[in-house]
């Protein structure tokens, strides 16, 4: 949980142009994360957007999401995450990068 | 109205700008599109960046090129637990009137780029992301959709710049995704501070900077790497590892990152400053096998997209940017010749990358990504063997030396075996001659 409120402060400092109800990332099919024993997306994700739920499948919030497709490239075996950039204009808007 | 332009070219990073200034320098009606707030919005470098290509585009750009702080001194460090093993490289020499390297702050440096190709009538928009390409019968890419209204716009030529993610490439089938063992994911902040502290911590001039590249322990024996940059005012701190070992393991990447700013000889260079920024990106390393088509009819793919990137040497925006000028050359003399941006014709491109260094380096190094991610004790056994070798040699206890040079053979035996020791001689030599 210490881990947790540490990337929030992190992710606070950032920019972000929010597309409110517009998630840029979907999760396809809540069932398909309760098979997968890893569920690495949950500690791989370097914006911790991707938590797991106690139905034992995985949440996931793209507020603070970096953009970085980590997540994606890490489920590409089960092919669960349905990724597209935010719309032109929003998103992360990174000052320095 | 559907507007035609001679090329268009997809992302504002150093690729694409690359591209689309030397197009738009000879006149080519060029349009750029990028998707971020502005140019460099979205784009995440560690933060060096080598002149010499730069250079060959913008001969002057120093004149007004927001760059950091030049580099005259690189050091190497290997990380235990509490310790470092390192090497510096410092010289008078780096004091020239034309660094080779300077540090940047990536944004304030595309910001820069979108001015320049603005002066020779590129034109540049922001805030629009380009959803597809578009194909003709015969499957030859005529233009892009994008997310505005009547948001098509044709060209003779696509240059896709648009960074690792390579969406474009990939949804139209030209690329497959990356493998996780082929893509590092990187996470950095940049840290404020006073500059007279970094002049002080680093031993440095005003303008003059340090770089120190980091292996070791912090990896936790993941293959991956950190670094510790100056800029003018600030500090840049990442660290990354390949994704595969991201999955295989179980530290969140800002845990890393955190243990890394908290280790016993880094915590002194960095304290007192503010974070301002957390940023995180995904680096292109499996080298020359992992490079994907590079052309086809109506299309180039330059820069991460195209997957150029050096691992062993540290260099990407110096591949994109001399790949991103390659491509627009080959769009110039096809255009002078009056001939067709046909995938017969565009295979120029890939002609001037295989005579260039981006194609002999990955190709020198090819073998690098595989044996990197088979051998793991190259980022926890010899960082822990090494440090503790360090530690007894310099600690003078009244043991005789040789009896340490025993113990230290002695540890390094135990931990990989006389055979494992050679063998990774022997292959890291291969990997790397």
């Amino acid at each position: 949980m210490s881990i947790m409120v540490k990337v929030e402060e992190k992710l606070y400092q950032n920019r972000y142009i929010v597309d409110e109800s517009r998630p840029h990332i979907q999760i396809k099919s809540e069932e398909a994360c309760k098979s997968c024993d890893k569920q690495a997306c949950t500690f791989c994700c370097p914006a911790a957007c991707y938590s797991k739920n106690e139905a034992g499948s995985v949440t996931l919030v793209t507020d603070g999401c970096l953009e970085c497709g980590t997540c994606r490239v890490v489920c590409q075996d089960k092919g669960n995450i349905a990724w597209d950039y935010p719309r032109g204009g929003y998103g992360i808007s990174y000052k320095f990068g | 109205m559907v507007e035609k332009f001679d090329a268009i070219v997809i992302g504002a990073g150093p690729s694409g700008n690359a591209a689309t200034y030397t197009l738009a320098k000879q006149g080519l009606k060029v349009l750029q599109l990028e998707r971020g707030e502005y140019p460099g919005a979205k784009n995440v470098q560690g933060g060096i960046m080598y002149s010499h290509e730069l250079e060959k585009i913008i001969p002057d750009f120093r004149e007004d090129c927001p760059t950091e702080r030049h580099i005259i001194e690189q050091r190497v460090w290997l990380l235990g637990d509490d310790s470092y093993v390192g090497t510096n490289y410092r010289s008078e020499a780096f004091n020239t009137d034309k660094p080779n390297r300077y540090t940047i702050i990536r944004a304030n440096i595309d910001k820069w780029w979108g001015e320049q190709i603005r002066k020779v009538g590129g034109l540049q928009i922001c805030e629009t992301t380009v959803t597809e390409l578009i194909r003709d019968a015969s499957g030859k890419v005529t233009g892009v959709r994008t997310d505005r209204e009547g948001g098509e716009i044709h060209a003779d030529v696509v240059i896709m710049a648009d960074g690792v993610n390579a969406l474009l490439a990939k949804r139209a089938g030209l690329q497959t995704e990356a493998a996780p063992e082929n893509v590092a994911l990187a996470v950095k902040e940049i840290l404020f501070i006073d500059p007279e502290l970094i002049q002080q911590r680093f031993g440095v001039k005003e303008d003059e900077g340090v770089v120190i590249e980091i292996m070791g322990k912090v990896t936790k024996g993941m293959v991956g790497t950190a670094f510790l940059y100056t800029n003018k005012e600030s500090l840049t701190i990442g660290i990354g590892c390949l994704i595969s070992d991201f999955k295989n393991g179980d530290c969140p990447p800002y845990k890393m990152l955190e243990d890394l700013k908290k280790h016993p000889v880094i915590k002194p260079l960095i304290e007192g400053a503010e974070m301002k920024e957390y940023a995180a990106h995904m680096i292109p390393e499996g080298g020359y096998k992992a490079v994907p088509q590079l052309y086809g009819d109506g299309w180039m793919v330059v820069g991460d997209a195209a997957h150029f990137n050096n691992a062993a040497h540290r260099e990407g925006s110096n591949l994109a940017m001399a790949s991103g000028r390659m491509a627009a050359e080959t769009v110039l003399e096809l255009k002078a010749a009056g001939k067709a941006f046909s995938a017969a014709n565009l295979a120029t491109y890939k002609k001037k990358l295989d005579d260039s260094f981006i194609m002999k380096d990955l190709k020198k190094y090819r073998e690098l990504p595989g044996i990197m991610h088979g051998n793991k004790q190259f980022f926890g056994a010899y960082p822990d063997e090494i440090t503790a070798a360090a530690h007894n040699w310099f600690t003078v206890d009244s043991v005789d030396k040789k009896s340490k040079e025993k113990q230290i053979m002695k540890s390094f035996v135990k931990r990989r075996s006389v055979m494992g020791l050679v063998g990774d001689a022997i292959k890291l030599v291969r990997a790397v001659r």
